[in-house]
């Protein structure tokens, strides 16, 4: 649909979606829809959306389910997560209503796990408390539009001095039988010395145009201990916008890796504010692009306070006409003595037709920092590969020990095992240019 | 076991190799020595089939195949083996799995099936043994880290592993003290058979007291001028290589 058509949307069925929405998320939405009307749509002549026409994406004619029609269907009988020895707590987002997994009540005292809106609707308090803090804040299009439209999501929270020992699971499914949008929130709250781990796969069952826009805002207090893993694999007609918000805590600990098998046209906008002393992140990611798939990763790494730390490690394999976009910005504010923060980018373009776009942006206002940032774009190294061929290894097996060597830090960042193996099959997988199949997933069968 | 007759190769345009004869017979160990740039790696980089270089003219055949129609993984599958002057560091490829997809390539050439883990490892004990290499290696980035010794010892080790049939030792001598020297040299005698031949390639005596070799070429300006005994690198070692260029009215 045209810019315009959305404005009419919303305008038309403004209180269709309030009503089938709680009062938390409609506290925001005609601020948003402000925002959208006068911002519209990310537009590619934008320095920020440059490399990635979201404007095309946004321009098909999608249905919304603002009516909030129950979906049929029952994620657990096309989903079973088959990661050998992962024992995982299951959460379903299907388009962007919430499914409940059956050992949900598995969980540890006080931990909450539940939609958006029915969080909203028994916790007013603590859902008010958190909900759209940051998101508020963020002058981006797709985060205007998300919360003009979003009726529902995700919800977790882990109270104080509480640790989820299981990695929780969360799936986002896009399915349908005709081309669908759908705008979640995500809400993760992690209290003082809390430890929880999100393993969050992304994935379309139907060769449908899908777009999916989501908010994840995540709040680690502090001490706490996060580890955010997103693991896409999606269709070629998706387009799969993410934006990732993370607020820190005073010596709060968190992981972000962000790992595209597959994919039509994905955006990840991930903003992590460091806002407590002695806070560290670390925050890496890998893509692997062949077709005509577009990666885009755009980073913010704000250093607000001192004595921080940051490292940040992103690296592509492109082959074929795919495209990669990183766009890495690390803010350290004026106070933020102190500050450790290192970040890379290495990519692999394997074919002429590849495309890489880099943008490292270090932004230092203080001045007793220490700071580095490196990109490299590159062939596989032809010494090492005669190296490996004078070995007897063939020239495809020898690609391949170099290209999933490339991958490899990005990869040991996992700490769950059980994860770690199967994603370092899959990328082998998908580098062989098989599909990355989890044997026992009806999705990717 | 190699016929090479009237080979020339170039790279980057700029011919190396102008015409070189060399036979080696099964059991043999041939040294080839002389002055720096005369082509001596070059010699070695085209008979691993390093796609660096083009060969344009003249012919190489090994166990009766045509050498130069082979890839160089399938060079290796048919018992050649390099080692390399500047071993390659390989981030993130560790030598366990290196060494295990070039075991099992060869293996699969052969019509053999693939070694089960336990027989691998087993066998990757055995052969560092050969080498003194120590236990940590497995796990470790191929040559990433390693000492300049430690680099040769695992071409070794690697030779030991694949058990070919003709190796080339490109100056496996440079960079190693006395004591690498000897285990390095050790590692290459104890691998020694009668239906196996080595190419040492080198600048110095030393190394041929560890290896002994049975006839002496000396390469200068992409040919081989002299071919005699082990008494000519002796008298190499002692002379220098002036006195060929005189003979060769230079």
């Amino acid at each position: 649909m045209e810019e315009q058509s959305y404005i009419d949307l919303y305008k038309t069925h403004a209180e269709t979606i309030k009503s089938k929405s709680s009062d938390i998320l409609n506290a925001f939405r005609d601020e948003a829809f402000a925002d959208f009307e006068k911002n519209g749509l990310p537009s590619p002549t934008s320095e920020r959306y440059r490399y990635s026409d979201l404007k095309k994406s946004y321009g098909i004619n999608y249905g919304l389910n603002i009516n909030r029609l129950p979906i049929q269907i029952n994620p657990s009988d096309i989903f079973r997560c088959d990661v050998p020895g992962i024992k995982s707590h299951l959460f379903y987002v299907v388009n962007d209503s919430f499914f409940l997994d059956k050992n949900a009540e598995n969980l540890p005292k006080g931990v909450i796990i539940c939609g958006l809106n029915e969080a909203a609707e028994k916790y007013p308090e603590l859902v008010r408390k958190y909900y759209a803090k940051q998101a508020q804040k963020h002058n981006d299009p797709n985060v205007s539009f998300n919360m003009t439209f979003a009726q529902d999501g995700f919800f977790m929270y882990v109270p104080k001095n509480t640790e989820i020992a299981e990695p929780i699971q969360l799936i986002n499914i896009m399915s349908g039988n005709a081309d669908i949008m759908a705008n979640s929130h995500n809400l993760i709250i992690l209290e003082e010395n809390a430890k929880a781990k999100l393993l969050v796969c992304d994935h379309s069952l139907k060769d449908f145009n899908f777009l999916s826009n989501r908010i994840t805002e995540v709040f680690v207090g502090e001490n706490a201990t996060y580890e955010h893993y997103k693991l896409e694999s999606t269709g070629e007609k998706h387009t799969n916008i993410c934006n990732l918000l993370i607020e820190q805590q005073k010596s709060s600990n968190v992981l972000t890796n962000i790992i595209t098998l597959h994919n039509g046209l994905t955006r990840n906008n991930i903003d992590i504010c460091l806002m407590g002393e002695y806070a560290e992140t670390k925050l890496c990611g890998m893509a692997i692009g062949n077709g005509c798939q577009k990666i885009d990763n755009a980073t913010n790494i704000d250093h607000a306070v001192p004595n921080c730390t940051s490292n940040e490690l992103f690296k592509y394999i492109l082959d074929e006409k795919s495209k990669g976009t990183f766009f890495g910005r690390v803010l350290v504010r004026k106070d933020a003595q102190k500050t450790a923060s290192f970040q890379t980018n290495k990519n692999m373009c394997l074919s002429a037709d590849a495309t890489m776009y880099t943008k490292p942006q270090l932004e230092i206002y203080a001045d007793d920092v220490k700071c580095s940032h490196g990109a490299t774009t590159g062939q596989l190294d032809e010494n090492a590969l005669f190296y490996l061929r004078s070995r007897g290894i063939s020239e495809r097996e020898a690609q391949l020990l170099l290209l999933q060597a490339f991958t490899a830090d990005i990869t040991e960042n996992i700490t769950v095992g059980a994860l770690k193996d199967r994603v370092k099959m899959l990328v082998e997988s998908r580098l062989r240019n098989e599909q990355p199949k989890c044997t026992a997933c009806a999705i990717c069968k | 076991m190699l016929e090479i007759k009237d080979l020339h190769a170039n790279i980057n345009g700029k011919e190396i190799l102008k015409g070189i004869n060399l036979t080696i017979k099964e059991g043999e160990v041939h040294a080839i020595m002389g002055p720096n740039g005369s082509g001596k790696s070059t010699l070695s980089a085209v008979l691993a089939g390093n796609p660096n270089y083009e060969v344009t003219k003249g012919s190489a055949s090994f166990l009766g195949k045509n050498l130069l129609e082979l890839s160089p993984e399938d060079r290796s599958r048919e018992g050649l083996f390099l080692s390399f002057q500047y071993p390659v560091e390989i981030q993130g490829v560790s030598m366990v799995n290196f060494m295990r997809a070039a075991v099992n390539e060869h293996r699969k050439y052969k019509k053999l099936p693939a070694l089960s883990a336990s027989d691998f490892l087993k066998l990757m004990r055995e052969r560092k043994e050969f080498v003194e290499l120590d236990n940590s290696l497995a796990n470790r980035s191929v040559n990433e880290g390693f000492s300049g010794g430690e680099k040769k010892r695992n071409e070794i080790f690697q030779m030991a592993m694949l058990e070919p049939r003709l190796s080339i030792l490109d100056e496996t001598d440079s960079g190693l003290d006395i004591d690498a020297l000897r285990i390095v040299a050790n590692g290459v005698n104890k691998l020694k058979n009668p239906h196996s031949s080595t190419i040492v390639i080198t600048h110095y005596q030393r190394l041929l007291d560890y290896i002994k070799p049975d006839i002496v070429h000396v390469l200068y300006k992409g040919q081989i001028v002299k071919t005699g005994t082990p008494d000519l690198a002796l008298e190499l070692e002692e002379r220098g290589y002036d006195w060929i260029k005189k003979e060769l009215g230079e």
